[in-house]
This record gives C-alpha cells, sequence and structure tokens, in this order.
C-alpha cells in the first residue's frame, strides 16, 4: 500500500477519467473532484452522478464486495470498483475507469453479462443421493466438514465475472462465446462435482459442449478473483484430470461399463425416460471413474468404494 | 398512448432476494406460469449480505432446544407486538425449510457429527444459527437461485416497478414497470401478485442496505389500497461500520459477538453490563466471568449481556457515545482480537476479516474494530394474514422484510432469513392457490397504465428543476436527523413538514441523458417510494408514544402496557380525495393512522412464554 497519500489528501483533488458511451461507441470523460479520506473508487464515481453526471451508468448494490455487481477496469485492470480504495492507486495521477471489455456495453460502465446467465442454465443441475436410514431419522444429510469445505471453497464465488472478463478464450475471441462456459462456470461445475452429495455425471458435456480443454490454464482468471478462489488449481485443473481419465482410463472405462452408474453423462440422461429419474437409478450411490476425495456416501460401508476400479486413482489434494 | 410490451404469468413475484426467489419456487411446483421481477441483476438481492445465519430449532448443537424456546425467544425479542401466529409458524417451519435448503445444494458448516452446525446468536437462549462462515445470505440465495433457475423459472432482471395495476374489481392484476437497461415499459398481466421487495433503509443517510432498499414494496402496496402495520418499528443494527466514512453503516455481523467479541468503551470498560434491562436480567450474566464461561458451556454460566437482543445492544452503545466515551470516529470498539486466536478469527469470520482489512485498513485479528448503529430492518410492514401471506388487498401477497407483524417491535438476528424461508413458501402456496381459482380473464385499465407511463416521463420534459440525488441526500440527512436511534415528539413533528416539502420538490425533478440505464432516472423513481415509507415511519413514530423494541422516544422513555395492545395501522382510504405527490403517485398527506388491536394469542401459547423463563 502506498505510503504517501497524495492525490487523496483532503487538500488535493481527484481527477476520474470515466468511460461514456453505448454499444455505437463513446469517449472518456474527465471530471475533476476534492478528494475526500478512506473513498473507494465506487464512492468517487457515486459524487460524480450526485454532483456530476446524474445519467452515469454504472452498477452496484452491496457497496462491500459481497454482491458482485461493480465490476470495471480500474486504470486497466479488473476489479470491484468497491473493494479499490483510492490510496492504493497512484498518487496524484488520474484514476482510469473502463466497463468491462469482453462484455458488450450497455451504456457507459454497465455491460450486458446476460452470457454469463445463458452458460449458467446449461449446467446439470444439482442432485443429491438418496438419505439413508439414518439420516433420515437425523433429520438431514450427515456430511464431514473437511469434506464440504472443497465446494464451499468455489461457492464463495460473488459472480462478479471478472473472470470471465479476463479470459483469454472469450476476451479474444468473441466467437467462443458459443460453446465455452468459462472460469466462473468452470467453478461451478467443479463445486458440483465435488460435492458430496451430487451424482450427476457433468465431464462429458464439460468437454464436449464447454470447452474446457480450450483452457489453457494461464491462471488470469485466478489472479483477478476478489474472493481469493484458487479457480485454475483447485477446479479447473482438477475438472481437466476428472474429464480425461474418463475419457482415456480403460480401467475406469471398464468400471462404469460393469456397474451401476451413479454419475451419468448428458447422454445417458437424456436417453433415460423421465419415470427412471435420479432417485430411481441410484438406489446404492457409489463413487465411480475418479472421484474427488471426500466424495464419498457416509453411512455407506468403505468396501464397495474401495473396490471401484479407478478410486484408487484420485488425485491428491 | 403510451407503448410498452406486455407479458401475461400466472403468479408474478416482484423482487428477487430469499422470499421472493422462495415464493416463486413453490408457486412453480404447483405448475403455475410464474416469473420473477427484480430491480437488479439476478443473485444480487440484499439477501446476500445477510452475514451471521439463519435461526431454525434443529437441536443440532442443544439437543434441548424446540419451536416453543425459538417462539418464547422470537416474542420475547419482539417485545410481544408480533403477530403471535406468525412467529409460531416461524418456529415450527424453519428448521424443515433450512433441511430443504440442503437437499438443493446448500453446504452448511458441520458439527462433529456430520450434522448443520449452528451458533450462538443476541436473543437466541440456545446456539440455533445454520451458517457458511459469515457468508450465509450468499449461501442462501445461490441455493435458490440456482434451484429457480433449474426449475425453469422466468426472470425478468433489471426491471423497475412502478405501480400495481387492479382490475375493475379492485383485485391486483398485474403491474407496469420499466427494463432498466433500455428504458422501455413493460406490463405484466397476473392472476395473483407477490410483494418481496425488501426493505427502507435507503431514506437514512447510514444504513447496511444496498440502494435497492428504496421501500418499493411497502409503496406499492399502500398505493394499491393494502394495511401496513407497525411501520415505526425500525432496526438499528447495533454494529456498522463507522470508520472511513465512506463505508460507515456497512454491516458487521452479530457473529462476532456470538463467537466471543466484546464491546469495550474508551476507557477499555466491557460496558454492556451496565445496561441489562430487567426483562433478561435473570438468563444475563451479572460478571464477565461468568459470561466468558457461558461461551465454551451454556450450562456453566448466564449468556454476557453482548448478546442481549440487538434494539438493547443499539441503544446502549448510543449512550456509551453520548457519555463521551466513544472510540475516536464515533463508535465503540469491537473485540475478538484479544478473545480468539488470529487462525479461529480468519476461519469463522472470513468476510469480515476481508472487509476491515481492505476497506479500514484494520486487521480485526489484531486490532479492535469500531462500529456504531446503523439502519438495518424493518420490522413493520405489509399487513399480512399469517397463515396464507395474504395482504388486505385480493391478489396481493407479502413475504420477507417488506412484510410485518412477524417480528414484532425488534427481530432477532437470524429471523430474517428464516422469514424469508418459512413465509416466501407460504406466500407461494397463497398466491398459487388464489391463482389458480381466480375465474375469468384478467383485465388491466389501460388507463391506469398511460398514466404512470406519463409521470414517470415527465421530468425528461422540464428544461430546469431539482437533481434528485440533493432530494435523496436532503431526505436521508432529515431521516437520520430526525427520525433515528432515539426519538422525540416536536423532532417527529419536524420530519413530517420536511418530507411534505421533499415531495413537492420531488415533483419538480428535471432530467436529461435518455431513460437508457440512467440512474439519475432511476433514482427519481424511486424517491415517491422512499418518500411514502419515511412519511410512514414518521407518522407510526408519533403516534406510538413509548419506547418498545427499535422505536425508542425519549419523551416517552418507559414501555405502555396498553400501546403494547396495538397495531398503528396505515393506509389510505378510498375517500382520501386522490392528492397527487411526487411521480403521479398518491400524495404522502393521504395516509392515515389507526390503532388497531394486536390478534389475542390463545393460552397454550402463552404458557409457553412463562414457562421458559
Amino acid at each position: 500500500m502506498a505510503e504517501e497519500h497524495a492525490g487523496t489528501g483532503p487538500a488535493d483533488d481527484v481527477t476520474m477519467r470515466v468511460w461514456r458511451g453505448d454499444e455505437t461507441g463513446g469517449e472518456f470523460a474527465e471530471y475533476v473532484l476534492p478528494a475526500q479520506e478512506g473513498e473507494v473508487v465506487l464512492d468517487v464515481i457515486h459524487r460524480v452522478q450526485a454532483t456530476h453526471a446524474p445519467d452515469l451508468a454504472c452498477r452496484w448494490n452491496c457497496k462491500a464486495g459481497k454482491c458482485g455487481s461493480c465490476s470495471a477496469e480500474i486504470n486497466g485492470l479488473p476489479a470491484l470498483m468497491c473493494m479499490t480504495r483510492m490510496d492504493t492507486l497512484p498518487p496524484g495521477e488520474t484514476v482510469t475507469v473502463a466497463p468491462m471489455r469482453t462484455f458488450p456495453i450497455l451504456r457507459d460502465l454497465v455491460t450486458d453479462v446476460s452470457y454469463n446467465y445463458e452458460m449458467a442454465k446449461r449446467i446439470p443441475p444439482f442432485e443429491p443421493r438418496p438419505k439413508t436410514a439414518d439420516e433420515e431419522s437425523a433429520g438431514g444429510y450427515r456430511m464431514q466438514q473437511i469434506d464440504v469445505e472443497r465446494s464451499q471453497e468455489f461457492r464463495k464465488c460473488i459472480e462478479c465475472y471478472l473472470c470471465q472478463n479476463v479470459c483469454h478464450v472469450i476476451r479474444d475471441h468473441e466467437e467462443n462465446k458459443t460453446a465455452f462456459a468459462g472460469p466462473r462456470f468452470f467453478a461451478r461445475s467443479a463445486e458440483l462435482e465435488m460435492h458430496p452429495l451430487d451424482v450427476n455425471d457433468r465431464r462429458e458435456l464439460l468437454q464436449q459442449e464447454q470447452g474446457l480443454g480450450k483452457c489453457n490454464i494461464t491462471k488470469c482468471c485466478t489472479e483477478v478473483c476478489p474472493e481469493h478462489i484458487k479457480i485454475t488449481d483447485n477446479a479447473i485443473i482438477p475438472l481437466k484430470e476428472r474429464v480425461v481419465d474418463a475419457q482415456y482410463d480403460p480401467v475406469a472405462w471398464l468400471g462404469r461399463k460393469i456397474r451401476k452408474r451413479a454419475k451419468r453423462t448428458p447422454t445417458e440422461a437424456a436417453s433415460e425416460s423421465p419415470a427412471t429419474g435420479p432417485a430411481a437409478v441410484q438406489p446404492q450411490p457409489e463413487v465411480h471413474g475418479v472421484p474427488f476425495p471426500g466424495h464419498q456416501v457416509p453411512g455407506q460401508a468403505p468396501e464397495p468404494v474401495a473396490a471401484a476400479p479407478a478410486a484408487d486413482d484420485s488425485p491428491a489434494g | 398512448m403510451a407503448e410498452y410490451e406486455t407479458h401475461d404469468f400466472d403468479v408474478i413475484i416482484i423482487g428477487a432476494g430469499g422470499a421472493g426467489l422462495r415464493a416463486a419456487i413453490e408457486a412453480r411446483s404447483r405448475g403455475l406460469r410464474t416469473a420473477l421481477v427484480c430491480k437488479s441483476l439476478l443473485g444480487k438481492a440484499h439477501t446476500v449480505m445477510a452475514e451471521g445465519g439463519v435461526a431454525a430449532a434443529l437441536g443440532n448443537v442443544y439437543e434441548e432446544d424446540n419451536w416453543k424456546v425459538h417462539f418464547r425467544d422470537t416474542m420475547r425479542g419482539g417485545k410481544m407486538l408480533n403477530n403471535w401466529r406468525m412467529a409460531q409458524l416461524h418456529a415450527q417451519e424453519s428448521p424443515d425449510r433450512v433441511r430443504e435448503l440442503e437437499d438443493w445444494g446448500a453446504l452448511f458448516d458441520r458439527t462433529e457429527d456430520g450434522l448443520i452446525l449452528q451458533r450462538d446468536f443476541g436473543g437466541h437462549r440456545f446456539a440455533r444459527l445454520a451458517h457458511v462462515g459469515d457468508r450465509t445470505g450468499l449461501e442462501l440465495i445461490r441455493t435458490l437461485q440456482q434451484k429457480a433457475v433449474a426449475d425453469g423459472i422466468e426472470v425478468f432482471m433489471e426491471v423497475k416497478v412502478l405501480r400495481l395495476l387492479r382490475d375493475a374489481d379492485g383485485t391486483v392484476s398485474g403491474l407496469v414497470g420499466y427494463w432498466r437497461p433500455s428504458g422501455e415499459f413493460v406490463v405484466f398481466k397476473a392472476k395473483a401478485v407477490v410483494m418481496a421487495t425488501g426493505g427502507v433503509g435507503k431514506s437514512w443517510m447510514y444504513t447496511s442496505n444496498s440502494w435497492e432498499s428504496t421501500g418499493d414494496g411497502h409503496a406499492m402496496s399502500l398505493w394499491a389500497g393494502a394495511d401496513l402495520i407497525d411501520m415505526e418499528c425500525i432496526q438499528f443494527h447495533p454494529t456498522g461500520m463507522v470508520w472511513p466514512l465512506s463505508v460507515r453503516g456497512i454491516l458487521v455481523t452479530e457473529g462476532v459477538r456470538g463467537d466471543g467479541g466484546v464491546l469495550r468503551n474508551s476507557e477499555g470498560k466491557r460496558f454492556m453490563f451496565d445496561y441489562i434491562p430487567p426483562m433478561f436480567a435473570a438468563e444475563t450474566a451479572d460478571s464477565e466471568d461468568e459470561g466468558d464461561k457461558w461461551y465454551d458451556d451454556h450450562t456453566a454460566g448466564r449468556r454476557p449481556p453482548e448478546l442481549l437482543p440487538r434494539d438493547e445492544v443499539a441503544r446502549s452503545i448510543n449512550s456509551e457515545v453520548k457519555a463521551g466515551r466513544g472510540s475516536p470516529h464515533g463508535g465503540v470498539f469491537l473485540d475478538i482480537a484479544t478473545r480468539r486466536t488470529p487462525e479461529d478469527i480468519r476461519r469463522r469470520l472470513p468476510s469480515m476479516y476481508h472487509q476491515f482489512k481492505e476497506l479500514a485498513g484494520v486487521d480485526i485479528t489484531a486490532e479492535a474494530m469500531e462500529v456504531g448503529p446503523t439502519c438495518h430492518y424493518i420490522m413493520g410492514g405489509v399487513r399480512v394474514d399469517a397463515d396464507s401471506a395474504a395482504t388486505t388487498v385480493a391478489g396481493l401477497f407479502a413475504a420477507g422484510e417488506v412484510a410485518g407483524g412477524m417480528h414484532g417491535a425488534n427481530r432477532l438476528g437470524g429471523n430474517s432469513l428464516s422469514d424469508l424461508l418459512v413465509f416466501g413458501r407460504r406466500a407461494g402456496v397463497g398466491a398459487a392457490e388464489f391463482a389458480t381459482d381466480r375465474f375469468g380473464t384478467v383485465t388491466l385499465d389501460e388507463s391506469e397504465i398511460d398514466e404512470a407511463i406519463e409521470a414517470a416521463v415527465a421530468p425528461f420534459d422540464r428544461e430546469v428543476g431539482e437533481n434528485p440525488y440533493d432530494i435523496q441526500n436532503d431526505l436521508q440527512t432529515t431521516m437520520q436527523r430526525l427520525v433515528g436511534i432515539i426519538r422525540t415528539g416536536s423532532e417527529l413533528e419536524e420530519a413530517l413538514e420536511a418530507l411534505e416539502v421533499l415531495e413537492e420538490r420531488a415533483g419538480r425533478v428535471s432530467l436529461s441523458g435518455g431513460r437508457r440505464y440512467n440512474p439519475g432516472w432511476n433514482l427519481t423513481t424511486d424517491l415517491p417510494s422512499m418518500l411514502t415509507v419515511s412519511r410512514l415511519t414518521a407518522q407510526g413514530a408519533i403516534n406510538r408514544k413509548e419506547s418498545r423494541g427499535g422505536h425508542t422516544r425519549d419523551d416517552f422513555p418507559s414501555a405502555d402496557p396498553e400501546m403494547g395492545t396495538v397495531n398503528f395501522v396505515q393506509r389510505i382510504p378510498g375517500d382520501a380525495g386522490g392528492g397527487t405527490g411526487a411521480g403521479g403517485t398518491p400524495t404522502i398527506c393521504s395516509i392515515t393512522v389507526t390503532p388497531e388491536p394486536i390478534p389475542v394469542m390463545p393460552d397454550d401459547l402463552k404458557e409457553l412464554l412463562e414457562e421458559a423463563n
């Protein structure tokens, strides 16, 4: 953090260079305001609205880093405006605020993020295994803290879409948006795949339709995540391993062929009649293929899990 | 004639926070064509800000806990002004509503034996709050959001609703609003409407609420003829951030105190021991030593006074600051650093750690936080039938913060997330049944639509006029100064006069820049609701000549048993004369207030309150 707070001291002014325009084009406009102690970029944008430009468009809700609405590019770096303190920016220099570049501009700092909502719809939903008799009487599922923590990391996501914004696959290649879920939704899939209760299988879909293979793990997404979620290391790489193993591991393949499936591929799911829905398919859910550690069924004897052909291939960590 | 698109559904839910999402899921599960209309993007509603947990007597940590104790805690916390039937249903049904979230993918923190972990909070006799660290609201909204998407519920995002529409019989039949991104108008026809718009905090200067909390649902329901109750009962959460000024009001979870954090004044004294009210004396520790033992074993001592209900703690902080024993920036100190290890703090309270580190440059594992009261929650709201969530207007239902009665004069922490789930579901059932039974085609009055649209665009035709941000700022200053945590008759009268002036100014706003994603216009269309709820609160506060829960009168410092038997009911009578205020809506001067008896509690429930003492 800068020791000198020049440019934000009470006696100084701040100069904001803010992008104004819509999908047809626009330009940066400069606003000079008196500096105030302790402000974040969003505070200054609000003051621009109140005193200079009431029609300056920007999204925001909580102003506390919890809702993920106010994503922008501040001096070229993608960040939440509400969590970027003015005194962390170079003292005395103009502060440039631009909309996220990857999404179409609606107006000023507001972009059309509907791509993300479309991608969210394409992820096969959570599908829990049935409760055991013990769980029915205890009144709820039993899961160990250590097993829920892996998915909890991804459930911290505030959907600010900064990871989507910096991902080269879509930032530089508009055409990829039709077939690339992006880091946010890889993390969502990882969360579901690592969920101690979930029995849906998203591996084929991830590879075939969501472009998991296009990610070349440059970790840009991880770097911008305001929640410090290790998207690349903890979500994408394990997913890639899982998908590869599912495709090429003959032992896992054989295991899936000869045993009743707990995890189905979308193709299989689609070929089943609704009447034989998830609950009917797996009266005895088991762990197949390459499970994530902790992806186990509490209350079941360990033998069947250990005996699963590919279970000992589990990636560490 | 104005241009607009029209959509037709069985059930429309306004608001996509916890209550709205839960209502939509329920209505959809009954096969009805259901849509959600919300002012922001899906998943950004204020529920996301809830931190500490969701209260439900699961009995996972203390098996002595059950709905009866939860009911008793809720009624006592609400200073007995609660609608007893709502408090009963809430206590009985919240455990199932929480477990159901787990069936939909939620991942709460766990007990040793793998069940949902529960934490302590103010006013709850047992550790009762299911939670995920200090981001429980995010978990709740994401779970419901993902369930709603999986169920195929249609969501109309970034639509500001201007007014409800009624048919010739007065039954609510739809609504008119506009798409914020395009500024184009949109009309929804519906057989039933659920109001789930949340709170009103944005009318105060220092609030934990987001910009969305402008009281739209309270105001629209009132304009459509609904009764509102207890609007003077506003909760000032004891612990908001106080510094830097730009973050003043942002919430600091009660979980800090539940997990061992204590409040100190500038002399280093744990002052809460000086403020234990008689009602809670029997169950509150009277020494630091006793209070400290309680954290690890609730049978070893009584609960520390830092965990009194929020109204008590907020008033105590206010008194300390007034007595000159506050912190440098006008709050008090909340200390967890000397009470827990840094690892423990980061694990239990990760987002508080993050929030103070990044916004205030304070490391809460090493230093005390500065905190003070912040406008947080309105207990009052639209009057509803407890079982069906029906309002007093046919076709209109309400759930969550916009509904009144459940929390009485003061809400316990954790009871709002459970309220959303229990009454969100009940409103979904109520609306679905109403829609199913409704006969004939839904008709709307086109002139009513045209009128609303004309009023909304009028500011663009004024070449000179008021800046909406100035009006908002003046409103917030007025409410903070005159209708804040401690109130007095003369100041409340002054507030009423100031509000009338602000209403007149709001009718003279001038705008430019077009209707596409124009925040100045969006604010202008929020002002009529903000002014309306401000009036409701001030007017209710003048009438409630006593101090009870979140409502404190300097000039009537005690609770008055007589007043404890009535709700102050506010409405716009049909013969009010139809004067218009800002935005073409009824003037705030047409609102009337009447004391009406609160529902009488059956004897078997009364016994619960006594025996559990």
